[in-house]
Order: C-alpha cells, then structure tokens, then sequence
C-alpha cells in the first residue's frame, strides 16, 4: 500500500492508499461524526452523517470514499454542515427523547453525532416528530429490541452477516416502515438467532441492549471457560458479583467475538446451588462439615490407599497450576500413575 | 491424541486460530464447528466467504454445510474409508506433494501399497458417497492450498478412532500441508482446559510435557524435582479405573471437576462403579449428579475466582484472573491439593501462588521453559516455548517433526467397521453432538436462566422418514434403548439427520445419553465410541 | 420455413411473412393493449370472429402461411396509444381507425368493410372541427407524432413472430451478424447519439463501450422494464406492442458487450406484458434467435423473464440487479464500481430501458445518421410520454426532442378539456418537477427539462388544471415517494417523511412560518445526502411547486385558504340564499345529511356536519348554480 497525503480542513495527514476518507482521519485522531460505520465492518454508507466535501466540488460520503494523492477534504464546508445537521435532525426527531433513563445514556452514537453538529432546540421545535410504536421484541432472555431506539444503521445486520455469517436479522418493509427484522419478522427468539450478542455490543443506540444489565465497577481480564477456543474475555465486576463478559478485542484468538455462551453463560457463577462448605457423608447423608473435619477425613482414607488402590481423575476444566498439583499429588504422594481426566469426552 | 502424536510426533493442532481464515481449502471432519466451537467457526466462515472451498464431512447435514462447497455426508464410523479414498484420487491424479513426501515423511511405500484396498467404488460403497464428489473433495483438497483440516470428536470418539486421526495426518501430510501457514491437522479440542490438563500430564503414562513415565530419564528428573520414588509403571485410563473399581483393586477415587455421571459412556457402569467404592472424593463447584455419590465433596472455585493459565486449543497458554474472591468456603482447586498433601504429610506442596507452581511447571516441562506470569502479563504465548526469550510456536512441524527421525510417519491403514452397527433390534444408529447453548454435562450452563430459556432438554434429532415410520411426531416424547441402557427425550424431526441416524446430546440429566453409548474402546487412545452405537426408538408405553 | 439458420435466411423469410399477410384482403386488428382490453376490445375480437365465420367466406384468425387466399383475417395488435379512445380497431389495408368499438358495433364495420368498400363515419375519430379522420395518420393526436419505437405497437400481432418478420424484424441482428463487429455496432449507437431512455439520459453508447471492455464473464445484458411511475404505462405499452423489437435490440446489445445471458425485468403487475414477452421469447428459440448459435454463427445468448415483486425502488439499476439475485432489492451506496463492470452476480452487466433496446434495431437498420437527425442536437431521436391528466387526448405518444410542452399539450393533447386553464406539467414521474405555464415553451430534452428544475424520467407527463393544489400534489407525490424508499439511508427515509409531514399540515392549514425555509433546506438536504437517484431527487416535486408556486404555499400557511380550493381543511361549501330554488337534490345527496331546508325554500348546509365532499356542487343544476366553494373556510356562526 502506497503512501498518500491528503488535507482535511486544512490539516495535512499521511494515509495509506485503499483508505477510506473516515479511516485515514480515525487513524490520525480526527474525529469525523459518523453513526453506521464500524471499524469490524464493511462501510455501508447509509446514515449519511459522514459526508464530506471533496476537492470543493463534489459531497461525498469519507466512510466509503478512498483516498487519494493530494485530496482534499472539508468537514466544516456550509453545504455538508447543513446536510449533515439536517440528517441528524431528522435521526432526533425520530427518537425519543428518553435519555436519562436509557441505557446507553453517554456512551450513545446518536448522542455523540447530535452534541457533534451542535443540535439547538429551536432547530428541533421546527420539525414534526414521530417516534415509532412498535412493541419491544423481549423474546430474545439477554437483550431485547427497541425499534423505537433503532436507527437503521444496519450495523447488527452487517455484523450478523459479514462476522458471524448466521444472517438471523435484516432489513424489512420499506421506507419509513422500515425495521430490522427476522425472517417473517417473528420474534428474533423463533429466528435462526443464535444469542452471540455481536449485535447488541456493536448497536450505536440502545436499540439492542442487554437485558438487566448492571454497571461494573471494574474489569478484569480473563480466558473464557466454555470450550477449548480460550476466547479473552473482560469479567465485570460489582460489589462481590460478576455482573457482565465482554469479548476481550486485544486477544488474538477471538478479537472480542465471543458466543452465547461465552458472553451470556456467566450466571453460574453467583448461582445459589454454588457448594460454599465442604460436605461428609454421614449416615448416608452429605451433611455440612469443617474444612478441617473433611481434610482430615481425606488424608486418613487416602494414607490407607496408597497405591494400585488409588485413582485420581483431574479435569479438562480446572487450571494448569490445579493439574499439575493433582497429578503431582496422585504421582509423588499416592504413589501411582492412575491420573487422567475426560479429555476423551 | 495419541494417534497424531504417533504420525507427527506431537498431538496438539499443528496450526493457529486466526490462520484457519486464511486457508484455501478447510476440510472440518468430524466437527460440528458453529456449534461446539462457535468462535473459532467464524475463521472457518471467514475463509468460505473469501472464497476457500470448505469440505465438510459429516454424516448429519450440520449447520456448516450451509457454507461449503462440498458436504461429504458419509456414513457414522467409515472416515477412514473416506479419507484414504480420497488420498487415492490425490495420488492417482498426481496431486501428491512427492518432495514433500520425499522430504518430511516416510512409510510412503508401505503406505501406497495400502491404498490398493480404497478404490472409489469401494469407498463409495462403504461411505455411501457418490464417487464423483469424493472425487472432487479430493481434488480441491489436492490442489487448492494451503489446506487445513479441523477435526474434532466426530473423528476421535470410535472404536477405531486413532486409524480416523492417522487418515487424517496421512491426508495432510501427503499433499504437503503439514507444518505450513494456513494448513496444517487441527484437533480442536472440546473444553476449554483439555490441552492444558494433558499438557501438564493430567494422563496416566506420561509427566507433564508428555514426558513418559517408563522414560528412566524422565523418571530420575521428576523423583529429583520432587524429592520422591516414582513408579515407572504407567497408570490407569478412565475406563480401567471403573473397571478396577468394579474388581475391588481402586478403593479411593479422587474426582476433580468431574461429572461421569452424565460424560462416560456406558454411563452405568461408572455410576455402580461409584456407588460400589469404598470412598469417594468429588471436588467441584455444584452438587452434580456424580458429587451426591461422594463421601466427601469439596467446594471448589470457578474460574473467575481464582488466578491461574488455560491452554487453548492450538497450545496458547492464558492468564486467568481472580475477579472476585470464592463464594463461601470455596477454595481453588490447587489450594485444596495441597492441604490434603500437607495432612499427609508431603512435602513439596508450599506454594502461596499460583506463579509459584507455573515456576516449578516451566522447570519441569521443556514445552513450557519459558512462561512465567511476568511473560503472559502480555497476552498468551504457544508452545512449544522452552526458554525465557522464545516467543512461542504458532505453526508446529515447521522444519522437522517431533518424532525420533525427524520425519512424520504415513500410516498404512484398513478400514474397519464400528463395535457395534444397527440390527434389526436396534434398528438405528445414534451419535452424539453438542448444543451451542449448552456445555458438557450442564453442570454450569444449565443453572444459567437464560441459556436454559433457550434450550432446556433433549432432543432426540430424527430424520422425518424414520419418524413416520415409527408413527412419531415432532416433539413426542419417546424411549430410546440400547444393549446398555435406556432413556427418554423428546423428538426433534429435522433433515439435519439422514434416515437410519438419530442424534442427541448428553447436556441433559433428566436424558442421559450415555446410559446408551458404547464404551468399546479405541485399543491405542483408549477413547469410547460415543459416536455410534446401535439403538431403538419408540413410542412410550402408557 | 421455421428457423433461421444463416443471417441470409432472413430476407426470404421477410417476404414469406409479408406474402401471407397479403393473402388476406382485409384484416381486422383489434388493439389489445391493457387500457383496451379493460374497456372490453376482446369482446369486440369475439364478435368480430363470430360475426365474419357466419359469412359464408374464408376467414382466419391465424395468419395462413400454407398458401391459401383467405377474405378476411382477425387479430389482435399492441396498444396504438390512444387509450382514451378505446377500444381501437384497425382495418388493413385501407388503415381506417375506429375509436370507442363496442361489439355492437361489429355488423356495421364488417358491412361498411366487406360489402360497401366505405366506413363507419360514427366510430371515425372525430376532430374538434366535427370533421371525421379515416386513418390514424389523419387523427391530430398522432400526425404531430413521431413513432419510432411505438411504430409497430398498433400494427402487428405481437404474439406472433411472423408478423414481426414482416416489417423487417430481426432485419438488424442479420445485418450485425454478417457484416459487423461488436464495435462497430457500438460506434452506430455512440454516433446515433442515443441517449438512455430510463430517465438519466447516459449516452448507450459509452455505457456499452464501458461493458464491452469490462474484464469478466459472464456478461450480461439486462433490460429494466419495471415502470413504477404513477400513470406511466410507456414500457408496459412496448412490452405487449412490440417485444420482440426489445428483444432483438437486447441480442444486438448482447452480441456487442460479449454477454452471453440477458434478463428482462418486468413487474408482475405487468401480467400481459410477461405472457406476450414468454410467448416471443419461445417463439425466437424455435426460430433460432435466442439460445446457442443464433442464426447460425457462433453466438450464444440465453434470455430469461425475472418478474419483480412491486417495489418502485428496484427500478433503479444497483437495486434491480440486487432484486435478481434473489437479495432485497436496495440501491448499492456510491463510491461504488459500475453496473458495466459490477453488475448483476458482480459481473459486467448492461442495463438500459425498455425503449433504448426497442429504439437499437431501427437505429442499425436505418443509421446512425437517420437517428441523429431527428430531435436535437444532445437528445437525439424521439421520446415518449404516457400523458394523463386533466388533457383532451390521453394516452401514449411519440415526439421527437425538442417539441415543445405546449406543442405536446395543445396540438397532441388537445388541449385541457371542458374549457379549463393550463396550470401545470408534471413531466418524469414522482421524482419530476412541476412546471408552470410560463414553461410551456421549454423544449423537451434532458438538458432544458432540467434546468428548468424537473426531468425527462422514463416519461410520465401529468396535465394540470387550475383545478389542482399544487400544494397537494407535491403532497401527493412525496406520500408517493415515502412510501416508496427503500428505507436504507437516513435523508430519503425520514426526509421525504419530514417533507409529507409539514406539507399536510401545510394542506390542514396547520402550516408554520418556519415551513418554507424547512422544506427548502430539507428538500436539499435529501439531494444532497440520499445514496441513490431516487433519494436525490423525491424533493423534486416540492422544490419545483416552491419556485413556481410559492404563493399557494403561502396562500394555505398565512391565509388558511387553498387557492384551487382542493384542500378540504381550508375550504368550505355554502348555498347561495338568493339563487337556491329549493329543489332539495342537494339535501338528498348529501352523505352526512348535513343540508336542511324544505322544499322550496332556501337550503343551508350546517358547517358542523358538512364533511367539505363537494357532492352537493355537483348536483346542483347548472341553471341554479347555487353552491359555492370558498376558501378560506368559513368562520362558524355560533347560534
């Protein structure tokens, strides 16, 4: 890829030919609202909110545009200001206006676009609102679907198609009726969905969101426990609870994808039935026990059974360092080989 | 496991995640990919969408067929067969790799002679395939590289299951796709910890880096690391370990994380192998079904309670972190091994970290030399990564193999048919599969809601024809029966199964599937044939 | 003769058809395009076979090509385009036009026309003066024609290949076949100046050039026949007329761009159009025309029919590509490569109008020079309009470029009817603009239509009277275009929704100050940033009524009164006491009963109730002409 410069509103900045307009400014801290673009995707080009003029002449969208040798660019000239506000008007005024309770509240696309262009009231008053009424698609148990919050950015259809390739959701009916869709426009829980939530992370809006979602108060880096992909994963953390995964994007294996499980499948870990004290049989019954009742039962039982006598089965579950000490322990201290675990199963 | 490492000298994936997109051809054989490993199943479509000709064999029409150029639906049990066939094609039509051959392998001539028996005609005959398109998996596998196959329990879990890895090396290593960027033999491995559990000799005959335990050398290292005499006598499998149970010679079974219950085949077996011990330990985080049989249980942390490293499938060792301390008096697995070590009195077992036991691996185990936790602060390294400045091996084989000769073996092969194969008393043949929204034996995901909603029991997957036949309808309940037991689900009519085949999963207690499985094991890696075993389905009885 | 089998096969196969067609001594043609056969033609085809079978002659129905003499023949032909004059009838070879045939009608023409060698001067079309035109060429609304593609459409039976045959069908690709190639095919169409017919207005030329040097293969050729335009029939009109014109120009197109598969897209609400299309492409296979070595020479070329589901969008070209395929049929967003070089399955892929492949075979047939001769300097050759509206004459006509609007409208058309006034044209369908009469002189082409702020379009022309709201009909147009967007891009989805909105609270008399500004800055913002051709120009009809007719908006914003007197919030109906006689005609139509008043005496209509329907004007007898519209609406008097 060759090197290119190009000038946005004034500035002159390297690219890389092949670059769009929006990724050469992105690459070089230039902020260039936007709503349908994501960085994992294809630029689709439908918010219109990019749009740039082009060497004084033409209006063009920098989400799709290439660049090219001595471009340039203006991001502040009076026609694109005014389609660009207008579009992001329309977008508002279409929305509701329920941001306090919302739950993408200061972390909203639409938010950051409309601050962006500078929406006054007065230019909203001029315009006739309508917000959809369409019923929330709450089939789905981990997120649930606003249309009324949606703004067709396509970017949950994109990210279903070009990244999990499982094509659950398009767009259906046409025009102002518009909607993303399942096939026959069913609850997306009788659709081919498949729960992955790489929709619900990517949605600009809270269009798609989590259901019950809580903040965390921290994050902590870690490795999936679902299968032997060993996604990278960001356990959220509040209070003494995991209250959220997110797909870790510096990890190499997964880049943030995960899967329904991955994302969603973290309730076992604060379930009630969680064992929280060692149990003996007594009397044919598991009671609750001491640590130090059930160690001490073990060791004795397991001094008289040293050998041939012993087996030990360690688990494809549990970390390295717990493997190694079991089979250590079986090897050095029960005096046996008879260690294995289910990685047949 | 054992098969691959026979062949090429190791039994790990051979290659990297993130180069399965970058394949011209992927052969998933044996891999229900989308949904057992739906993650990595994104590369597998990535690729298919650039344009990489995907070959999926498989006898159940798998959601990933809905992405390849080429469904080889052969019948359960005959991939042997299969591969060796189409390694016929890529010979007679001199697409072999012959300085590759030349090169890096040998056998070959050994090997030749042993395709004689795989004509197409009967191949397709004992596949049930049509010649042609055998033919042009072949030819596309032959042609188009880099090719990398994906291989998972569909291939291991037969009575011949070492023959379907060594099939599957030979194809590989035939047309020079081993030790390549993008290619390579690629077992996935199921949890998410199966790598790391063998690795650090979770097995009976070998200490951690697959270092055997009948190796004096071996022997003499690890007796003075730990300061004890070790037996040179390897240990018992899985299965054998029931077995002695039954005989009376295992009195004390330590069962960690663990749910045999539900996971073993021939599942009662084990259970009244269980029940019949003198004392039983189950260390794990739910009172499974497996842990109600203890005489002792010990409540164990998750994963995010504790600090330690996974190993993932293509041999990338990972921090896990502590994000929240243990819930009551759970303790971590490690820790707990060493309180009872030291009321045993055993020394070696003072460690106060996990760091501290990833030191003594790396000192241990010559693939791990060179991890530390400073090192994977990071992000993960593949190893093998013996010393402290290796930077790990994303592509294994790639200049010679790990064998003693440097050279990986071709493996002359004959095709043999499963242990047990439908009669007219059980008429249909039953394999087993995973559901994406469910893992293992349930133990975590069926006590998330959510997932639960989603999907909350079995399914017996039958193909239309064969329910009409038995006068079923969808969403019946019925019995399923084998030699070996009996259970009952629900039915689920779906083309997803050809006639002749059902399918269901074991996520599920109220069905245990493995009640029916057969535990006819492979003689070399001591794996249950899950994956076909002869069964009835009927209507229940009032 | 049954096949084609070198190119040199076709000049005795011209003369075979026209021999038989000379066979016959009379020949009845009834017109059985849509607009007829709705208006009952097939009744009068019925009683024409019936009526000429009791004769004691030989009549056919079917041409006979098996070397009988025959006395008469039926058939049926394509639309001639007069629909509002249907149902036609046409007799060969004397071209006498019968206008409004009714199958009582049929004994007199077969007497006039069998026994009395005359006509029937009542079905004659009759001219403003009262006199009577025999054949079409004498009608005022075609002797200021010029049809080139519609030539045919009235002439021949299009379900049967022959007749095609006859006038020099397939003449051009024989031509091409022998003696030429693809480029200098191509050169005839960049010379010919033949500019696309679908609305834009790209020069064919260039657009084949660039798919004929597209790399890739498959190539195909694809020809757009979804006319969704509100009263636009032009295509649908060819289609039945005369589709095999269309599908020899797409396999010269085919022969010259190297495409070896073509599809024409029709809209299934097109149901004749497909039957006719099916039945000419299997008749062109038999005839070796279409399929694996055409004529005999080493050129294949598959045609397939793809109906489409209705959607007005997939009548743009990326959109009806994607439509296909089998995908949602959606504009594909610029920066984007070409149809000629990504097309249909992302291969090089030509697409033109219906009447741009017509328009190829006359054009090889007659020259480059012929064409450019006709129409004006940029826009070459003819166009063609679906006229409609408040007009004298309707239908469908062929001028050459550069005509102007009020040549169309008053010589062609006849003018507005029942004595109104000219307001305004709507020419290019629901993206067009509105022109006033001040415009009227503008000549059509693409260049002069669009500075003047409208377009060509595929050809619609919507007549309007000052009847007519312009307010509303750019309300009309926009609920046209709402409806209608695909719903991908943000400006077009909830643009033209913002524009629909404040224009009928414009028409409720709920217009702002603020409005005009609105509507100005968002209908620029919609061309500005909609992705697509249709996107770019839905505000067309809004910006146009604005120049031209501001003062209506402003009539309805700052007055609450709607000139025209359409908008039923702004206007009210009441009686005159000093002219109302009491005949209660009023009382008994109204549909709310919201007319009191006893017979004889002075009516009143209670404004409460009134539901502003206009029945009540209507019935009314002129003599008393006593209710009257107004506007503003009146004011409630409160009792």
């Amino acid at each position: 890829m060759n090197p290119v410069t190009i000038t946005i509103d004034g500035l002159a900045i390297p690219a890389q030919e092949g670059m769009t307009i929006l990724q050469a400014a992105q690459a070089n801290g230039l902020y260039i609202p936007n709503l349908c673009n994501h960085p994992d995707l294809d630029p689709a080009g439908l918010c219109r909110v990019c749009v740039v003029k082009i060497d004084d002449w033409k209006i063009a969208i920098s989400c799709k545009q290439p660049v090219k040798e001595g471009m340039v660019v203006s991001t502040e000239d009076p026609e694109v200001q005014r389609v660009r506000k207008n579009t992001v008007e329309l977008l508002v005024a279409n929305h509701p206006m329920t941001c306090l309770t919302c739950e993408r509240d200061g972390n909203c696309e639409l938010q950051r676009v409309a601050r962006y262009v500078g929406l006054e009231p007065t230019d909203l008053n001029r315009y006739r609102r309508s917000v959809r009424s369409l019923p929330m698609d709450r089939s789905n148990p981990f997120f649930e679907i606003d249309h009324a919050k949606c703004i067709l950015c396509g970017i949950c259809v994109r990210t279903c198609d070009e990244i999990q390739n499982i094509n659950a959701i398009d767009f259906v009916k046409r025009g102002v009726a518009s909607l993303i869709g399942t096939m026959g426009n069913k609850p997306i829980a009788e659709s081919r969905c498949e729960s992955c939530g790489e929709c619900v992370v990517r949605c600009p809006t809270a269009a798609l969101s989590p259901r019950h979602r809580v903040q965390p108060m921290r994050e902590v880096k870690s490795i999936c426990s679902y299968c032997g992909v060993g996604c990278g994963i960001r356990l959220g953390v509040r209070g003494d609870q995991i209250v959220g995964v997110q797909g870790d994007r510096e990890n190499p294996v997964n880049g943030g994808s995960l899967c329904v499980k991955g994302r969603f499948g973290y309730h076992f870990i604060n379930h009630p039935e969680r064992l929280q004290k060692p149990l003996v049989r007594k009397d044919g019954e598991l009671v609750e026990a001491e640590w130090d009742e059930a160690l001490d039962l073990i060791a004795e039982k397991f001094s008289q059974h040293k050998g041939e006598q012993f087996a030990a089965l360690a688990s494809a579950r549990i970390t390295n360092e717990d493997n190694y000490l079991i089979q250590k322990f079986t090897r050095a201290v029960m005096g046996t080989n008879t260690i294995d675990h289910c990685a047949r199963l | 496991m054992a098969g691959l490492a026979t062949a090429l000298g190791s039994g790990a994936m051979t290659n990297s995640i993130a180069e399965i997109s970058g394949a011209k051809t992927i052969l998933a054989i044996g891999t229900n990919t989308t949904q057992a490993h739906p993650v990595l199943a994104l590369q597998v479509k990535k690729a298919a969408r650039n344009g990489a000709g995907l070959i999926v064999a498989n006898p159940k029409k798998i959601d990933l067929c809905r992405h390849a150029t080429i469904h080889l639906q052969h019948r359960p049990g005959t991939d042997v067969a299969l591969l060796m066939g189409m390694i016929k094609v890529i010979v007679d039509e001199g697409l072999a790799d012959l300085d590759y051959i030349a090169t890096r392998c040998e056998n070959f001539e050994q090997f030749l002679a042993s395709l004689a028996e795989f004509n197409l005609d009967a191949v397709a005959a004992i596949t049930g395939v049509d010649q042609e398109l055998i033919a042009a998996a072949a030819r596309l596998y032959g042609s188009e590289q880099p090719a990398a196959t994906l291989y998972c329990m569909g291939i291991t879990q037969h009575s011949h299951g070492t023959d379907n890895v060594w099939a599957i090396a030979n194809l590989g290593l035939i047309t020079g796709n081993v030790g390549i960027p993008h290619g390579g033999v690629n077992p996935l491995r199921g949890q998410n910890n199966v790598q790391g559990s063998c690795d650090m000799g979770g097995l009976p005959d070998v200490y951690p880096g697959y270092q055997k335990v009948d190796n004096p050398d071996a022997q003499q290292k690890f007796e003075a690391a730990w300061g004890v005499k070790l037996s040179e006598t390897p240990g018992l499998t899985h299965s054998e370990i029931f077995d002695k149970i039954h005989e009376g010679t295992i009195k004390s079974l330590y069962l960690v994380g663990e749910n045999p219950y539900l996971s073993e085949a021939n599942a009662s077996h084990a259970i009244e192998a269980m029940e019949k011990i003198d004392f039983l330990v189950v260390q794990d985080i739910f009172l499974t079904e497996t842990a109600q049989l203890a005489d002792v249980v010990l409540p164990a942390a998750t994963f995010a309670e504790k600090d330690g490293t996974f190993t993932n499938t293509e041999r990338r060792i990972q921090r896990v972190r502590a994000a929240i301390a243990p819930r009551g008096e759970a303790k971590e697995d490690w820790r707990i091994v060493t309180e009872i070590a030291r009321r045993m009195g055993a020394p070696g077992f003072d460690y106060n970290t996990p760091a501290e036991i990833m030191a003594e691996i790396a000192a241990l185990t010559p693939s791990y030399g060179g991890i530390t936790y400073e090192r994977l602060e990071e992000g993960g390294l593949q190893w093998p990564c013996p010393t402290i400045d290796h930077p790990g091996t994303p592509i294994l084989h790639t200049e010679r193999f790990s064998t003693a000769s440097g050279k990986a073996r071709l493996m002359p092969l004959s095709f043999r048919e499963s242990a047990e194969l439908p009669d007219n008393e059980f008429p249909l043949l039953l394999t087993t599969d995973r559901s994406l929204f469910h893992y293992h034996t349930g133990s975590m995901t069926r006590r998330v809601e959510g997932l639960e909603q989603l999907v909350s029991e079995e399914f017996v997957k039958i193909n239309p024809a064969d329910a009409a036949h038995l006068a079923l309808v969808d969403g019946e309940m019925v019995q399923v029966s084998s030699r070996r037991g009996t259970t009952t689900a629900k039915t689920k009519l779906t083309a997803v199964c050809p006639p002749g085949l059902v399918s269901m999963t074991f996520h599920f207690a109220e069905s245990p599937t493995n009640m029916l499985t057969n535990a006819a094991l492979d003689p070399i890696a001591k794996i249950p044939e899950t994956k076909v075993c002869a069964v009835r389905v009927e209507k229940m009885t009032a | 003769m049954n096949a084609i089998n070198t190119p040199a096969d076709l000049g005795p196969m011209r003369d075979y058809c026209q021999a038989a067609l000379g066979r016959q001594k009379v020949r009845f043609l009834v017109c059985a395009g849509t607009g007829c056969i709705a208006g009952g033609s097939m009744a009068v085809y019925q009683e024409l076979q019936r009526l000429l079978s009791e004769r004691d002659i030989n009549v056919d129905v079917e041409l006979l090509y098996e070397g009988k003499e025959s006395d008469a023949g039926v058939g049926t032909s394509g639309c001639h385009g007069f629909c509002q004059m249907g149902p036609l009838v046409r007799v060969e070879p004397t071209g006498t036009f019968y206008t409004r045939v009714k199958a009582a009608d049929v004994p007199d023409i077969i007497t006039a026309t069998l026994d009395e060698n005359s006509e029937v001067e009542r079905l004659l079309f009759k001219n403003p003066d009262g006199s009577r035109s025999v054949t079409e060429h004498d009608v005022p609304f075609y002797n200021r024609q010029q049809r080139i593609v519609l030539d045919k459409c009235g002439t021949i039976n299009p379900e049967d290949i022959r007749d095609y045959f006859a006038v020099d069908g397939y003449q051009a690709l024989a031509e091409i076949l022998q003696h030429l190639s693809p480029m200098e095919v191509i050169d005839i169409v960049t010379a010919s100046g033949l500019r696309g017919r679908g609305g834009a207005g790209f020069p064919a030329g260039r657009k084949w050039l660039g798919c004929h040097k597209a790399g890739g293969s498959p190539k195909y050729v694809v020809c757009n026949g979804d006319e969704g335009d509100p009263g636009a029939f032009m295509d649908r009109s060819v289609l039945e007329g005369n589709p095999l014109a269309v599908i020899e120009g797409m396999t010269i197109a085919a022969y010259s761009v190297g495409a070896r598969y073509g599809y024409i897209y029709v809209r299934a609400e097109y149901p004749l159009a497909v039957v006719r299309l099916q039945k000419a492409i299997e008749q062109a296979k038999q005839y070796r025309l279409l399929g694996e070595n055409i004529m005999g020479v080493d050129f294949d070329f598959d045609l397939y029919i793809f109906q489409g589901a209705g959607a007005f969008v997939c009548g743009e070209s990326t959109a009806l590509t994607l439509s296909i395929e089998g995908k949602r049929g959606m504009p594909r967003v610029a920066p984007r490569p070409r149809t000629t070089e990504v097309g249909l399955w992302d291969k090089p892929t030509l697409l033109n109008n219906v009447k741009t492949y017509a328009f190829i075979p006359d054009i090889i047939r007659r020259g480059a020079d012929w064409f450019k001769s006709i129409g004006t300097e940029s826009s070459s050759g003819t166009a063609v309009f679906a006229l409609t509206g408040h007009i004298a004459n309707s239908g469908l006509i062929e001028v050459p470029m550069g005509i102007t609007l009020r040549e169309i409208i008053y010589d062609i058309g006849g003018g507005i009817p029942h004595g109104g006034t000219f307001k305004a044209v709507q020419t290019g369908g629901p993206s067009g603009g509105c022109l006033p009469a001040s415009l009227l002189d503008t000549p059509i082409d693409y260049d002069s239509l669009d500075e003047a702020g409208s377009i060509m379009g595929s050809g619609g022309m919507v007549i309007m009277d000052e009847n007519t709201c312009m307010v509303d009909v750019a309300r009309y147009f926009l609920q046209f275009t709402e409806e209608e967007s695909c719903g991908q891009c943000v400006p077009c989805r909830l643009g033209t929704k913002q524009l629909l909105e404040i224009l009928k609270d414009i028409c409720k008399g709920k217009g702002r100050k603020a409005d005009l500004d609105l509507l100005y800055e968002l209908s620029h913002s919609v061309h500005g940033g909609s992705v697509c051709g249709l996107g770019q120009t839905a505000a067309n009809p809004v910006l146009t009524t604005l120049r031209y007719f501001k003062d209506e908006y402003e009539a309805h914003i700052f007055e609450k009164r709607c000139p025209a007197k359409v908008c039923k919030d702004l206007i009210s109906f009441r009686i005159d006491e000093e002219k109302c006689a009491g005949c209660t005609l009023c009382a008994r139509a109204c549909p709310v009963s919201a007319i009191t008043g006893e017979k004889k005496q002075v009516h009143v209509i209670d404004q409460s109730i009134c539901i502003q329907c206009g029945v009540c004007k209507e019935k009314c007898p002129t003599k008393f002409s006593a209710v009257e519209c107004v506007s503003p609406k009146l004011v409630m008097e409160v009792a």
